[in-house]
């Protein structure tokens, strides 16, 4: 499953990542060294076996649904918005989405 | 008595309750070797004025004697952890000016047993790399030389930073996090203990996330007492992470030389690698015979497969990590690009600008993973792989209660000597990552000194949740190492 020149400019699309088109070619050969060294897992035998998304057996816990106080609390737009590189009225500013 | 910096964190706060030295006079001395180690470079951050304050604070609580378990200690913060009002970097050009308006549950822990914070400590982009040379703010050197040799070694990675402060003497003992080995590689690199505690043990809850699944908290300190005082405050049930557990959160410092008698320890035959360096390999034969002297009985285990935890480790982590960096996108902090026509381009900019080399190709190969038509292929067959290796582990448990293995297959290295080649340096990671994928407890203990004076360690796993006999273990292995070894301080300018 080798990657070429043009699935690396397609995976940097969807990680939203500009690759400038020098960049294509070296990067699809670092991108195979390393899975070329990962496909040995398909010498490993894995019928039956179930995937582990985690080493924690239990179920997500469930919280009474009321409004916190502090950190992950409401009402608090300020701190929301506190970081963001440009913000109008509590909101977060980004170029023109729809025409 | 010996210099401030020169106490051990458990002496210092046995000072500091006798009042025999004052919180105020500890910080200063600490800001003071901070001040002389700039060469170093193991610090983003030096908060100096809030440690004072904070050390002032201590000494009151101290002079009424009601300190916290921690009170007066000055520690450094790895800076992935998120500290209220203090700029958190992650080691990333990304997060430029994020000071986060929250504090993590771990640190919250330490402040509230009264430690005392002395800044942000450097590690790898998003604590993705093994010698901390993929850190924005620049490469962090250990303290450590070989020996007659002034060449810059790496002190590991990704806690680099964490691991040459407590090496350093520049805090008395520092926080970390290991994903696939950046407390324990780091660790056994700089003479110092490093303990990956079991998933679930430390909240995650403002860490930043690199991958979720595998990411935890943990101390490096000087000796394991150290270690167990600092894990026991930094650990605790907590609401806001989902996957941290409700237990009662032992004493560590308890159980501190306590009998190993009749304790089981496994030697996994996969951990002895073609090329690993003699020393190691006797260094790991050595520590069999110390255990076996403090009255374990040795036991053979076999765990086939220890190989494919790498392949596995780089199909999940850039996986998980592809989608948390995903919000890095100029919108709600740090850097944004100023060079944009139109949203794709500011996001796509952004992200091209942040991110270093090393981010960049984990997050594409991430990406890569999980996209359509290569899922099954790569990430639910990794997935399974990992349930059988931590099946693994839960069958040596049946014939043994910890493990003993090298920590990392070689002493530091030169910085720019594994950079060319990201494979050589996955690496580095082969004896710690299998602890991660099964969630299991780990340490490093620093054990002896190779031919060129570097320091080694041999790392302890043990059952999920068993960190007491973890410390048993460590604690018995540092008795017998006996290693009081030191680095020259050439660095004091």
């Amino acid at each position: 499953m080798a990657v070429d020149k043009e699935t690396v400019r397609k995976v940097a699309r969807l990680a939203r990542i500009a690759e400038p088109e020098q960049r294509l070619e070296p990067l699809a050969a670092e991108l195979n060294g390393i899975l070329g060294w990962i496909e040995q897992l398909n010498e490993v035998d894995v019928e039956g076996i179930e995937a582990m998304a985690s080493t924690v057996d239990v179920s997500l816990p469930m919280r009474e649904d009321k409004l916190e106080e502090g950190y992950t609390g409401g009402g608090q737009p300020e701190n929301v918005v506190a970081n963001a590189p440009k913000t109008e009225d509590h909101f977060f500013v980004v170029p023109k989405v729809v025409e | 008595m010996a210099s401030i910096t020169d106490l051990t964190l458990a002496e210092l706060r046995d000072a500091l309750r006798e009042k025999k030295i004052s919180a105020a006079e500890t910080t200063d001395a600490y800001l003071g070797a901070i001040e002389k180690a700039g060469e170093l470079n193991a610090f983003v951050t030096v908060t100096a004025d809030n440690a004072r304050e904070m050390a002032k604070a201590s000494d009151d609580k101290l002079a009424k004697g009601d300190g916290g378990d921690l009170e007066g200690v000055p520690l450094g913060i790895k800076d992935l952890f998120c500290t209220e009002g203090v700029l958190t970097t992650a080691g990333s050009h990304i997060l430029d000016g994020f000071k986060p308006v929250y504090e993590s549950t771990v640190t919250a822990n330490l402040w509230r047993d009264g430690a005392v914070c002395l800044g942000k400590l450097n590690m790898d982009e998003f604590a993705m790399g093994s010698s901390n040379e993929t850190s924005f703010y620049g490469n962090v050197i250990n303290p450590w030389r070989r020996k007659g040799d002034d060449t810059a070694l790496t002190p590991g990675g990704s806690s680099g930073g964490s691991a040459a402060s407590v090496a350093a003497h520049l805090c008395a003992a520092a926080t970390g996090t290991d994903t696939g080995g950046s407390i324990r590689q780091p660790a056994s690199l700089t003479a110092t203990v490093g303990v990956k505690p079991t998933y679930g043990r430390c909240s995650r809850w403002g860490i930043v996330a690199f991958a979720s699944s595998l990411d935890q908290a943990g101390p490096i300190a000087r000796d394991v007492r150290d270690a167990a005082i600092m894990l026991k405050s930094m650990a605790g049930h907590d609401p806001k992470d989902s996957t941290s557990i409700d237990r009662p959160v032992p004493d560590y410092e308890a159980v501190l030389g306590a009998s190993l008698k009749g304790l089981k320890i496994g030697i996994p035959k996969e951990y002895r690698l073609d090329g690993m360096p003699e020393e190691i390999e006797a260094l790991w034969s050595q520590g069999a015979d110390w255990l076996k002297d403090a009255g374990c009985e040795m036991v053979d285990v076999s765990l086939p497969m220890t190989k494919y935890a790498l392949p596995v480790y780089y199909i999940v982590a850039p996986a998980e990590a592809s989608s948390n960096l995903a919000r890095y996108d100029g919108v709600k902090y740090g850097h944004r690009t100023k060079d944009f026509d139109d949203i794709l381009s500011m996001y796509e900019n952004t992200r091209a600008e942040g991110f270093g080399d090393e981010v960049k190709r984990r997050i594409l190969i991430g990406t890569y993973v999980l996209s359509a038509g290569y899922y099954d292929a790569y990430y639910l067959r990794a997935q399974k792989v990992r349930k059988k290796i931590f099946d693994e582990f839960t069958d040596a448990f049946e014939k043994c209660d910890l493990l003993l293995t090298p920590s990392a297959p070689s002493a530091a290295f030169g910085l720019g000597e594994k950079t060319d080649d990201p494979v050589q340096m996955y690496l580095n990671d082969v004896f710690t990552v299998t602890g991660n994928l099964a969630g299991l407890p780990g340490a490093s203990v620093p054990a002896g000194l190779d031919a060129q004076g570097l320091p080694l360690g041999l790392q302890l796993l043990a059952r999920p949740f068993d960190e007491e006999t973890l410390f048993k273990g460590m604690y018995a292995l540092e008795q017998a190492a006996g290693f009081e070894a030191r680095p020259e301080n050439w660095w004091v300018g």
